[in-house]
């Protein structure tokens, strides 16, 4: 085979990268799009505040919201503490050291534990050895340990990122280490820590493979956190795939998505405010 | 009661296997201005964050020797750093104000001190503002972010913000490096009226500003002091051909 | 001067914060307890039963009949590896080229425009994506190529597509750590850009890309939900790419509901492989990004 000349390989180069990243861009607007299309003219007040009526076949989606909303709330309440307690301990408390490495090592690989394994954990853990039942607390526990990794990994750096001499000039004013922390890196850190915690809250939206084996898939409105509920996620799954309804599985996935854009466009926005403040 | 306020005795900082500053011993008198002058790298900062013990925030910080101030060692184990570094006020070298409002930069301290009344609060900040020059051209935007502030400005907000915390001692380091003429006139004047109520330990690469404002000056180099002695000798007839070389513009 | 009251509330603050400390290393071993109790809870669960049955006959046989009290998770085991193969055939290339694309070709106003689009791609639901397998490429594929649609290509597809965030996110981090001087230097020697990034960019962010491929594998071999919905389940070894397979998070996700007994602990046994499978990854990935670190 001839040798390409280097101007000729530049322009095939080129053209073949652009060709490949435009695909890539094009197949997710049409998935947006092609969910959109269908599922938007199936959203109504109505089906926002409606109950699933004869296995969601007809009525809206009501206790699903509800049920989703629980269990992130209760995901993010548990493992926001833990997860910025850890970069808090890791940025400010240590200067590294094999405890360091064993915490970091910990959490790297929780990051890449495949959901269906944490739903497996969670359901022999809290569904039936602790006997909390296919329940908001089983989904919320599990959901929180699946988030801690990222909560974990964001808060860290948005910690890092906060200038050195801020902390070097609480101290000369006489600050301790926890009112330095506190009073000058949690404040300059806290957009960064919250675009994690909505990234965070994103995922737990659209999680379906560990919370359908621990929060079940009752379509009653949950009452306690010892209900069981069906997520958004796990409803559309259980529509899509027996055939229940195709309205309103693409009404379920429209709110879905729209739900995921609207948490990116929340982060986007939060990020760029983070980015401008320090650099 | 002597007029020494700090004694240095010995004092070698180490950072890991580097010596940063190599056995000095030196006095600071009570209410003086000490200038202290030396090329880049000299230790001239290390001796000021041992002075607070921010070195101890750097990993592998060590040190040998001590240094006395007031009658105690501040590297004994019963100190209380936290109380040492209000007593010890330290100006950097860039102003950092906190990403805060004016007020709230030079009411920090206190805050963490723990004053919680506002009009307690209120008479530090305005004190504080005037002793530093600044409480003129800030008065009507308290509330504004201290960032906003020009870089002039910005430092004196420092200043004050260290006065609140109501230090003996006064640190700065290089603090007019970043600043235009004006500017550094306006906070060495600030200088000369704190002089009355504070010790002021003023490091910088300036010599001139050091002949303009300090009563006595050292000289470091290589982390050791050359010399020290009243401003106008060292400036004159030093004792050290070294001194004299610096001065001169050989090296450094 | 400090009196010596002064001293004791200061050391009183200096007993708060050790207080604290030890408080916050008590948290951050968070997420390593929980890492040990998944995996105490999933072997514990999980390897009686291949003990009881033999490793070998729970690992190389060939046929899953749990009423029959057979468990041979081969063919899973080569479903989950075709299928992985396939989406990392798919999403190399494709993350590779926006990786690149990013960092090195597009203007920056270009990049604000594709950047928030990726991130988009990572947070769209896996459901979603097994559903959008359904509706669109299981038809195409049936009424293309024949067979039933629901096979290792469709899943190779959209796992292609679900890992490019993965992918993506991880190599432009690896190829932007690369010294600017790099670039100049190879560009003021007369290199294309093209060149620059093939000779110099390509081998310098080899580690961070092999590793970004790993993670990418992680994800593939992990995913439950777009599997099931597209894979078509069948718990035998695929004879072609358009042949129904069966992936071992799929084995796990669709007899989970109504297993009981042994049943119940061969599918935590599958679980245990799939577990072994991700933590071998996990830290060929950890390492490669290590070295990557420690390289100057």
């Amino acid at each position: 085979m001839r040798r390409l000349a280097p101007s000729a390989e530049e322009k095939a180069a080129r053209a073949g990268l652009w060709a490949l990243t435009l695909i890539t861009v094009a197949v997710l607007c049409f998935i947006i799009l092609f969910i959109l299309r269908r599922g938007l003219p199936v959203l109504s007040f109505e089906f926002l505040t409606a109950n699933p009526v004869d296995m969601g076949k007809a009525g809206g989606i009501f206790s699903t919201v509800v049920g989703t909303v629980a269990l992130t709330v209760l995901a993010v309440l548990i493992a926001a503490p833990l997860g910025v307690g850890t970069a808090i301990y890791l940025t400010e408390y240590t200067w590294g050291g094999p405890v360091t490495r064993i915490i970091r090592f910990g959490a790297e690989c929780l990051a890449g534990i495949p959901s269906i394994i944490f739903g497996l954990f969670g359901f022999i853990l809290f569904v039936t050895k602790l006997k909390f039942g296919w329940s908001i607390l089983s989904g919320g526990l599990t959901l929180a340990f699946m988030l801690l990794p990222t909560i974990i990994r964001t808060s860290e750096e948005a910690i890092k990122s906060v200038p050195p001499e801020y902390r070097k000039v609480s101290f000369s004013l006489g600050s301790t280490k926890w009112q330095t922390v506190t009073r000058v890196v949690l404040p300059s850190a806290l957009p960064g820590i919250v675009t994690g915690i909505v990234l965070s809250i994103g995922r737990s939206i659209g999680e379906t493979a560990a919370t359908i084996f621990t929060a079940g898939s009752a379509l009653r409105l949950p009452t306690s956190l010892f209900s069981s509920s069906r997520t958004m996620a796990v409803h559309f799954y259980i529509l899509a795939r027996e055939g229940i309804s195709m309205p309103n599985a693409y009404g379920t996935a429209a709110i879905l998505i729209i739900a995921i854009l609207g948490i990116n466009l929340l982060t986007y926005f939060l990020m760029n405010r983070f980015i401008r403040k320090y650099s | 009661m002597s007029d020494i306020a700090i004694e240095i005795r010995g004092f070698s900082q180490y950072f890991g296997q580097v010596r940063k500053i190599n056995g000095l011993d030196l006095d600071v008198r009570r209410h003086e201005i000490l200038g202290i002058i030396g090329p880049a790298r000299s230790g001239k900062s290390t001796f000021l964050c041992a002075l607070n013990r921010l070195n101890d925030l750097v990993r592998g910080s060590r040190h040998e020797g001590a240094i006395v101030v007031e009658g105690r060692d501040i590297y004994a184990p019963d100190v209380d750093v936290v109380e040492l570094r209000r007593r010890l006020g330290m100006v950097f070298a860039t102003p950092v104000p906190l990403p805060r409002s004016i007020y709230e930069n030079v009411a920090f301290g206190a805050r963490r001190a723990g004053v919680r009344r506002r009009d307690e609060l209120d008479a530090i900040v305005r004190d504080s503002l005037e002793k530093g020059g600044l409480w003129e051209e800030v008065l009507d935007r308290l509330e504004s972010s201290g960032q906003k502030l020009s870089g002039g400005q910005q430092q004196r907000l420092c200043l004050a913000r260290i006065l609140a915390v109501k230090p003996e001692f006064i640190l700065l380091d290089e603090p007019t490096s970043g600043l235009d003429p004006i500017s550094t006139m306006k906070i060495e004047e600030s200088l000369r009226r704190l002089k009355k109520d504070y010790t002021i330990i003023l490091v910088t690469n300036n010599t001139k500003q050091a002949a303009r404002v300090a009563d006595r000056t050292a000289f470091f180099l290589n982390g050791g002091l050359v010399e020290v002695g009243p401003t106008a000798k060292i400036f004159t007839a030093p004792d050290d051909r070294r001194t004299d070389d610096y001065l001169r513009g050989r090296f450094g | 001067m400090a009196g010596p009251k002064k001293a004791g509330a200061g050391n009183r603050l200096e007993r708060n914060d050790r207080l604290i400390r030890l408080a916050l290393l008590v948290v951050a071993f968070s997420a390593v307890s929980v890492l040990l109790v998944i995996t105490v809870f999933i072997v514990g669960q999980g390897t009686p039963i291949m003990f009881r049955y033999g490793f070998k006959s729970f690992l190389a046989g060939s046929d899953w009949y749990p009423s029959e009290k057979l468990f041979g998770l081969w063919p899973m085991i080569v479903g989950s590896l075709f299928v992985t193969a396939g989406a990392l055939a798919i999403g190399v290339p494709f993350g590779l080229s926006c990786a690149i694309v990013l960092t090195e070709f597009a203007s920056k106003r270009v990049r604000g425009l594709i950047k928030p689009v990726i991130e988009l791609l990572a947070g769209i639901p896996s459901v979603v994506y097994g559903f959008m397998g359904v509706v669109i490429l299981v038809p195409f594929i049936r009424r293309t190529f024949g067979g039933p649609g629901l096979s290792v290509l469709a899943a190779s597809i959209i796992l292609g597509v679900m890992i490019l965030p993965t992918v993506i996110s991880i190599s432009v981090d690896a190829l932007q750590a690369v010294p600017p001087s790099y670039r100049e230097g190879s560009i003021a020697l007369g290199a294309t850009r093209w060149q620059t990034v093939k000779m110099v960019l390509f081998p310098a962010a080899r580690s961070g890309i092999i590793a970004s491929i790993i993670l990418g594998m992680g994800r593939a071999v992990g995913e439950t939900m777009a599997t099931i919905m597209i894979a078509g389940n069948a718990a035998e070894i695929p004879r072609s790419l358009l042949a129904p397979v069966r992936t071992l998070t799929s084995n796990v996700a669709l007899e989970m509901g109504y297993a009981t007994g042994e049943h119940r602990e061969a599918l935590f046994a599958t679980g245990v492989v799939l577990f072994v499978i991700i933590m071998v990854l996990n830290t060929i990935a950890n390492a490669t990004s290590a070295k990557r670190r420690k390289a100057p």
